[in-house]
């Protein structure tokens, strides 16, 4: 279209105040650790305030034992078993749960995980170490600025897919721990360790490294 | 009432609070003597200062110091700087008060510096929550009243600090992080009242502005920018659809003094595909004129309707005396985000249309309805459900939120646009989980593309808005622009946003290049002046993120021969005459 079509002449609450629970959720880990009793206080506080809404145990990091279920999709909150993971991925996205409370641990963001199953050949020593049947996990949230790792498509910089953070285009090898290959994010997923029981996944440690994003401070 | 529980609450409120204050502020140094800052001091600031966002109320984005200028500037040279200590997107500018200096970057932390010497009094640190979401991790600034100041945080609250030590003062929460409400503007203050708006149509969120009470938070008014039931406009709705329109409000605003309307950009419906929000869906894509007591809305304009193409028109208009046509007209001027220039005229009861021209080439519009400026959309270039659909200019549009700016001496007004950028995407149904991204499409789908044989991307444009004719054009052969302009009295042009590290001056009437100087990244930041015993000093934070790394990402991919890994870290850069 030519600039010349275009006429350059006309003719003619939701709100809500509570600065004391955010004073509380919002301490510093400086804070924290500069004492013991203020450190109990908020967490106290803030640990109150959430009990409200979510049952107890849900917001806390995945746990050795626990069994995993779909996060999304048709089969949200069924648990996962090897079979539901194609060879060669996407990723299935995952929470945690409890099985002596059944309480999925969804209260958090930072609990969702990505699980997929590679060619146990193409993966690095220490991933391998860590995958059963060339099945292994990541945290889901981003370690740039904590969007959730949504995308599995072919790397912008080599010929392999990536797990990839659309917010700012960071992508992670999962064959190699979740190294950062492109993007802006400083560090690796925190990588999950996983066990294999009659075919169900579970959790078998805490997650390795950070989980969520970079912060200053 | 049960005292003991309350006098428990107390305490425990107080010790927080005292807490929250240790752990905050890292003092290096009160600040001894501080400008209480004052209405008549923000309605007309003196040349030395840099208190509003643009500097003025109007938007013009210039300053009247002219110590340096065309003859000079190529003497400029850097006189102190100061790395902020993070990455990501600096997008504030220094903001300057007689001599101190107060700067806002991503991850919630405000500096305050000797603007002459670069040395810190303060610094705050917010400590954002771990499982924060952050889209667009950045600040756009602080703003100033008495001796207070103002960050709207991404985790969604409104804090108050004293100016001289940088301690809370209060915080009040506007809505939940967690639901994908942010705020990464500047707020505008008026009359003591903090003046916000919140971010995250890409949540589908519904729209806002807000304001609060200088003196403790309280809220004020809060004026949703979707209208509900019963409000008028309500109409260009249909269903449900507008509890979660978008029609974000994520730049600060403009004010006329004259006739007390706030001016207020409005962002696109959510989600992208027009299909899902049948309607013309006001008032996204609009600006609208407040009243800064109430919130009431005076009148508005929309600049497109049925928005399908992610263009936010959150970059409030200009407010420019113009004579056009014989007459003196009170306008309202914005180069959009939809690649239109639109020249308005703000009366007290009705913003009326005067005329409009694409400023980068579109395939989008076919013209504009020259009684209504409706523009005329090609349905070819409207994306749709279920095919792919490419149009012009990209998502990000002819010009994104970085400001233009207005010289009162050539009359000019300057814009960091986009040439030969296109995208597309295939828009889809989707179901809205709140605190999840709400696009209509998959992230992975969307798309930006170079037009082929492209030989620039980024352009400094200086437009006459009186006349609709462009005087001069600077292109950036190898780089997108995407970064906020800002004009002095010694006619130059000052503008960053290249992929290139540079900070550039440009002679106001000729557009030759006068001056360069390579920074430590790329500069997304909006350049100030301000004068301290008789010097005049430049200021502008260099640190790339955000969309111009978006943006760079596509470039590096399109394979037009761009590589540049443009590094980040954020540096703040003052610059003076050589002695
Ligand atoms: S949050 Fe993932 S790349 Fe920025």
């Amino acid at each position: 279209m030519s600039r010349a079509s275009f006429t350059t002449d006309s003719s003619s609450s939701e709100s809500s105040t509570e600065p004391n629970a955010d004073a509380c959720s919002e301490q510093t880990r400086r804070t924290v650790l500069l004492g013991a009793l203020v450190a109990t206080a908020c967490l106290g506080c803030s640990a109150q305030a959430r009990a409200d809404e979510d049952p107890p145990g849900s917001d806390e990091r995945p746990q050795k034992g626990d069994v995993l279920v779909f996060s999304e999709g048709d089969k949200e909150g069924k648990l996962i078993t090897a079979a539901d993971l194609p060879a060669g991925g996407p990723p299935v996205h995952a929470w945690p749960k409890d099985p002596k409370t059944s309480v999925v641990r969804s209260a958090s963001r930072l609990n969702e995980i990505l699980i997929i199953r590679l060619d146990p050949a193409e993966l690095d020593e220490k991933t391998a170490a860590r995958a059963v049947d060339g099945i292994i996990a990541y945290s889901a949230i981003c370690a740039h600025a904590g969007c959730p790792v949504t995308a599995w498509v072919k790397s912008d910089v080599g010929d392999k897919e990536v797990f990839k953070c659309m917010c700012h285009n960071s992508e992670y090898d999962p064959r190699a721990g979740a190294q950062v290959v492109f993007g802006p994010a400083p560090r690796r997923l925190a990588a999950l360790p996983l066990a294999l029981a009659d075919g169900s996944l579970t959790v078998a440690g805490n997650f390795i490294g950070k989980v969520g994003g970079a912060q200053p401070g | 009432m049960n005292t003991s529980k309350t006098r428990k609450q107390f305490y425990l409120s107080g010790f927080v609070a005292f807490t929250c204050l240790v752990s905050t502020a890292a003092m290096a140094g009160p600040i001894e003597s501080y400008s209480p800052v004052t209405a008549q001091r923000l309605e007309n600031p003196e040349p030395s200062n840099w208190m509003l966002y643009r500097r003025t109320y109007d938007g013009h984005g210039y300053s009247p110091l002219e110590q340096i200028n065309t003859s000079n500037v190529k003497n400029l040279t850097p006189v102190w700087t100061f790395a902020t200590g993070v990455v990501e997107g600096h997008e504030a500018p220094p903001i300057v008060n007689n001599g101190v200096m107060f700067v806002a970057t991503p991850m919630g932390q405000v500096i305050a510096l000797n603007a002459k010497t670069g040395d810190e009094y303060w610094r705050y640190k917010r400590q954002l929550p771990d499982d924060l979401f952050q889209l667009h991790p950045t600040s756009r600034g602080v703003g100033l009243w008495e001796d207070k100041l103002f960050l709207a945080t991404t985790d969604d609250h409104v804090v108050a600090l004293d100016a001289k030590t940088g301690k809370v003062v209060w915080d009040t929460k506007v809505q939940d992080y967690k639901k994908g409400q942010y705020m990464t503007l500047m707020p505008l203050i008026v009359d003591g009242k903090v003046i916000v708006g919140g971010s995250g149509g890409e949540f589908g969120v519904r729209g806002y502005v807000a304001a609060y009470d200088a003196k403790d938070g309280k809220e004020l008014w809060r004026t949703f920018t979707i209208p509900g039931e019963g409000e008028p406009g309500h109409e260009t709705w249909q269903g449900d659809d507008w509890k979660n329109g978008g029609g974000s409000a994520w730049m600060t605003g403009n004010y006329d003094k004259e006739t007390k309307t706030i001016y207020w950009g409005v962002g696109n419906a959510a989600p992208w595909p027009g299909e899902t929000h049948p309607g013309d869906n006001l008032y996204t894509s609009s600006v609208l004129a407040l009243d800064p007591n109430t919130g009431k809305i005076k009148t508005h304009h929309q600049y497109h309707q049925n928005d399908s193409w992610d263009w936010d028109e959150v970059e409030a208009p200009m407010l420019i005396d113009l004579q056009r046509d014989g007459r003196n007209i009170k306008s309202l001027v914005h180069p959009g985000r939809d690649a239109i220039f639109w020249v308005l005229e703000r009366t007290p009861t009705k913003i009326n249309y005067v005329a409009g021209w694409p400023f980068v080439s579109t395939d989008v519009w076919k013209g504009i309805e020259p009684e209504s400026g409706k523009p005329i959309v090609d349905p070819a270039h409207k994306p749709v459900i279920g095919k792919r659909v490419e149009f012009c200019p990209s998502l990000w549009g002819g010009k994104d939120w970085p400001s233009a700016a207005y010289s009162q001496k050539t009359g000019l007004v300057y814009v960091p646009a986009n040439e030969n950028f296109c995208g597309g995407f295939t828009g889809e149904k989707v179901a809205l989980k709140p605190g999840e991204l709400w696009l209509g499409t998959k992230p992975e789908d969307i798309g930006l593309k170079t037009k082929p044989g492209a030989d620039h991307f980024g352009e400094l444009q200086a437009w006459d808005p009186a006349t609709g004719k462009k005087v001069w054009q600077h292109n950036f052969p190898k780089s997108q622009l995407f970064g906020s302009v800002t004009a002095t009295a010694g006619d130059l042009i000052f503008v960053g946003g290249t992929n290139d590290r540079n900070f550039r001056a440009f002679n106001a009437k000729t557009g030759e290049l006068l001056w360069e100087q390579k920074t430590n990244s790329g500069i997304m930041g909006m350049p100030v002046s301000y004068e301290i015993d008789g010097t005049q000093y430049i200021a502008i934070q260099s640190g790339w993120g955000v969309d111009a790394q978006r943006i760079q990402d596509a470039l590096v991919t399109n394979n037009i021969g761009i590589e540049a890994n443009v590094p980040q870290g954020g540096v703040i850069w003052v610059f003076a005459l050589k002695k």
